[in-house]
């Protein structure tokens, strides 16, 4: 059950009432979208009013200035009918906004308003999240679709490419919040014994831009789309249509999103850890949000210059990613790749915080060798931001760089290396429990290890030459994000029902959708290695013949996937919204704190700060005290250095 | 490592057991699967011999695989044991509580430590020796080869074609592409409009076509054959029909192919630009200097 705010009073009093709430009409997303496409209109019409008269504009018919302008206003429209701005503007108007409260609040409207409670923010991302994968991935079957022929078409070239780009980036851009979404933001103030997050109203703000971001990426549809796919290759993006400018200003406005979720987590990380909880019995996916909120935080930034750069090259003609008239195409492919490589480790951090958060519960071990764990992801993460020029191997940019980086791409294996040792050394001699959420688990040490292993080859140079922009460095990738990131979600998604929502999910649907996804995953992106070494480039619409066999098997297998999910849809939401079995508090017999508060988790979290005791995963140590003391007498006395507020 | 009276069922002696099955299982499948690896598909994997560059991809596929696939295996049979192995449930007491294992993670790291760097060397060793291993080295290759270069092809790409120049044939212009065996032929790849990439799948050659760069990469023909050219940077709506294909012939075959085709089209050559190692393309992203009638904002040639 969560609970409504309008607002929270400074200091972090998150748990007491200081003021009359407003009665009435509240704010919500149906005025946010009124209000945003006003803003859209006026955009637009500023833009042409601007540059209607530009030659380029005359000549072509196509007005990128007034589009992006267009998409600026109604962001701000969005916000402000949303109610996202008004406590800034009432501050700097000088007016003091009204004190907050929390109290239940029941009914599912909460959902669609700006809320600051972190769960609430939780939930909206959850199905936010849940909402934009299963788009992308329904585009994905229009790709699969297309390739069932050689030769046959179902869809022309340029709507083959407007799907495969719209796939690329709807995935690549909202998956990197998939885990810090509903995960990060719902849990880590019930794991570190927070009462709030530091910044609730960045971390709310961060949910609501996706939504904008969702429609204005899908609204490229409707007006031509853009060929370029998720990497946007200048000048490629330069010469697209106005579709084009739906991509850089959705990416930006996610870009956004990250930056200020990243904010929140970080400072709530830092800041607001309960007495007691030391560095060192820090919860896994906590070492997960904070490591990818740095990454976040420092690449984030040179994507939405990239993207600006590009958006003036598109709308008032400079040339910085042009050649031969000053700019150069090889700064798009920097700037870009230095945000992307980080991203796609951004992308896999998460997933391992999630599994070596719940493997220890279901392997009844404590987490093996829980140093070597954060040291693999810092390594991972510190590692990721000198590898980007290994996309670029063939570029002709820097070829002397080579020999460095592969050298960094390569050693990137060391800390990858660790979390598979922590992973192997927590089932030595363990007592698995091979429930839904642990199946995932299992399964993520799996897939990724096919997505590892193969990076090997990508990351050698003179392999590289080989597999470079084939379907091989497609197989790879997906394997680490899809056969690590979302098999830990969906795991996820099982393990916590109980603590979300009351209800344990049905174990044998669970099951069936388990294997059929975990098989036909494999079933899907494994024969794609083959087709890549076999010479079948990314993105093409025709491929040789003799490829056709193995590609009609991959989308015949994507089907299943397809069907998999579709199960899973379907038994999740008639459970949650139909059925709702019960769940006994605490089902799994785990340790973590974020299980000690029963359901529904109280408003503020906790009635008083928790005193930490003891780390999450000592399990298998009858003499291991609680993980923490929820009604403390005297918390100072503790004598433990905390950030927490009591 | 801890342990206390609930894990004294986990007596060292047991766990030595599991050590010496899971590393037995592991090697005799190890030692099988390399063997495959190497001697029976080794010679067929990809990308072939018909260059010596795609020879030494082909070589360092079969490393990395060799090296790879006992990691692989060993996770699995690990993993796998386990599964089989440590089962609990709802009634029993909980696994070994242990939290680390200095020696385990010691050794761990020595090892992946170990073979990452020496991949780093290989590759690098890979990398320099065939001259840059048919990847594109820039307009200023600083590894070049050995012997010296016969034969200079210009790969020109545009939307949604690749077209050649052959200097040293009157910087003839020709659409299609044939190349003489036993020969070190130097391409150069450039574009006239968006990033493409020249892959000329079975020479074990990939290059990007940047506009405004000249991007180099060598290749040594060893063997007869037919190859396939495809682009490799998505560049438009195209792309996915942006493919030719080309012939390694004798160097006779060759040499008679193209002094038939620079005759055939001596009157076109003329009209051609003069041949030079880039091309700048013009605001429109067409052409440029390239095709001065068709293009308003270029350059006359």
């Amino acid at each position: 059950m969560a609970i409504k705010t309008t607002s929270i009073a400074q200091g972090g009093d998150g748990g007491r009432a200081v003021a009359e709430e407003k009665k009435g009409f509240r704010l919500n997303v149906f005025t946010g979208l009124i209000v945003g496409v006003l803003g859209y209109l006026f955009g637009h019409w500023m833009g042409n009013a601007i540059a209607g008269g530009y030659q380029q504009v005359v000549g072509s018919g196509q007005n990128d200035v007034a589009i992006l302008l267009g998409f600026i206003f109604g962001t701000i429209g969005w916000f402000l009918g949303l109610g996202i701005l008004n406590y800034p503007i009432q501050k700097m108007a000088g007016i003091e906004p009204p004190a907050e409260k929390y109290e239940y609040e029941p009914g599912v409207m909460k959902y669609f308003r700006y809320t600051l409670d972190n769960k609430v923010v939780g939930i909206q991302y959850l199905f936010g999240m849940l909402f934009y994968f299963f788009t992308a991935g329904l585009l994905a079957m229009g790709i699969r679709t297309e390739l069932l022929s050689p030769t046959n078409h179902i869809w022309g070239p340029a709507t083959y490419l407007e799907i495969v780009g719209e796939h690329g980036t709807m995935m690549m851009m909202m998956m990197t919040s998939v885990v810090m979404g509903p995960f990060g933001n719902y849990l880590v103030p019930l794991m570190i014994g927070s009462k709030r997050v530091a910044f609730p109203r960045l971390e709310a703000a961060a949910f609501w831009f996706t939504p904008a971001a969702y429609i204005i990426l899908l609204s490229a549809l409707w007006q031509g789309g853009f060929q370029s796919g998720w990497t946007g290759y200048a000048p490629l993006s330069i010469q697209q249509g106005v579709g084009q400018d739906a991509y850089l200003f959705s990416f930006a406005l996610l870009g956004f999103s990250m930056i200020t979720s990243s904010i929140n987590m970080t400072a709530t990380i830092i800041n607001y850890r309960a007495p007691g909880m030391r560095w060192s019995r820090l919860p896994m996916i906590a070492w997960g949000m904070i490591t990818v909120a740095f990454t976040m935080l420092l690449s984030v930034p040179i994507l939405i210059d990239g993207l600006y750069v590009m958006g003036l090259d598109r709308s008032v003609q400079t040339a910085m990613l042009y050649a031969g008239h000053g700019g150069s195409s090889f700064l798009w492919e920097n700037l870009f790749w230095f945000f992307g490589h980080p991203e796609v480790y951004l992308l896999a951090l998460p997933g391992f915080g999630l599994t070596m958060e719940i493997l220890p519960v279901f392997a009844r071990k404590p987490l093996f060798g829980y140093r070597t764990a954060v040291a693999g992801m810092v390594g991972v993460a510190v590692l990721s931001f000198f590898v980007w020029q290994h996309h670029l191997f063939q570029s002709g940019m820097n070829p002397d760089m080579r020999p460095l980086f592969m050298l960094t791409t390569e050693l990137i294996s060391i800390p990858t290396g660790f979390i598979y040792l922590v992973g192997l050394g927590t089932l030595w001699r363990a007592r698995m429990r091979f429930d839904v959420p642990m199946l995932f688990m299992l399964a993520v040490f799996f897939n990724f290890l096919f997505g590892g292993i193969t990076g090997v080859y990508v990351s050698d140079v003179p392999v590289n030459v080989t597999v470079h922009g084939s379907y091989f460095v497609m197989a790879h990738f997906h394997y680490t994000i899809m056969g690590q990131l979302i098999f830990a979600v969906m795991g996820a998604i099982y393990y916590y029902s109980p603590l979300y929502f009351g209800i344990k999910l049905n174990e044998k649907w669970g099951k069936i959708h388990f294997w059929t996804m975990f098989v036909s995953f494999n079933s899907t992106f494994l024969p794609l290695f083959v087709l890549g070494l076999l010479g079948m480039p990314r993105r093409v619409f025709e491929y040789a013949a003799r490829l056709q066999h193995l590609n009609q098997w991959v989308t015949i297998s994507s089907y299943v996937l397809g069907l998999s999910l579709t199960f899973f849809v379907i038994t999740f939401v008639w459970q949650l919204a139909v059925t709702r079995p019960k769940s006994p508090l605490n089902p799994w017999q785990s340790r973590g704190l974020e299980w000690q508060v029963g359901y529904p988790i109280p408003p503020g979290n906790f009635d008083k700060i928790p005193v930490i005791l003891s780390g999450p995963y000592e399990y298998g140590d009858p003499n291991a005290l609680p993980v923490a003391d929820l009604k403390p007498v005297e918390p100072s006395a503790v004598g433990v250095s905390s950030g927490g507020e009591i | 490592m801890t342990t206390t009276e609930s894990t004294s069922e986990f007596t060292q002696a047991e766990g030595r057991s599991h050590v010496r099955k899971i590393v037995g299982i592991w090697l005799v499948v190890a030692i099988i699967a390399d063997y495959f690896v190497w001697f029976v598909y080794g010679p067929h994997m990809p990308p072939g011999a018909m260059t010596d560059q795609a020879r030494g991809q082909q070589f360092d596929i079969k490393v990395i695989s060799v090296l790879a696939i006992p990691v692989l295996l060993f996770l699995w049979t690990f993993g796998f044991y386990s599964i089989a192995k440590f089962r609990g449930g709802r009634d029993r007491p909980d696994g070994y509580y242990v939290k680390g294992n200095v020696k385990t993670q010691t050794a761990w790291y020595v090892i992946t430590a170990t073979l990452v760097l020496f991949l780093a060397g290989f590759g690098t060793y890979e990398l320099i020796v065939p001259a840059g291993a048919g990847g594109g080295e820039g307009p200023s290759p600083i590894w070049t080869p050995s012997t010296p270069v016969k034969l200079v092809v210009q790969v020109i790409a545009q939307q949604w074609r690749f077209t050649y120049r052959w200097p040293q044939f009157g910087g003839m212009e020709t659409t299609s592409i044939n190349l003489p065996v036993n020969t070190q032929i130097q391409f150069d790849v450039t574009s006239i409009d968006v990033i493409h990439d020249f892959w000329a799948y079975q020479l074990g050659v990939k290059a990007d076509a940047n506009p405004d760069v000249n991007n180099v990469a060598y290749a040594k023909t060893l063997q007869l054959g037919r190859f396939t050219v495809r682009c490799d940077e998505l560049c438009g709506i195209w792309h996915g029909a942006m493919y030719n294909y080309g012939n390694v012939v004798s160097q006779q075959q060759f040499y008679n192919w193209a002094t038939q085709m620079q005759k055939q089209n001596a009157t076109v050559t003329k009209l051609l630009p003069k041949f030079a190692l880039t091309y700048t393309p013009s605001y429109t992203g067409a052409g440029g200097g390239y095709y001065p009638s068709g293009d308003p904002n270029g350059t006359t040639a």
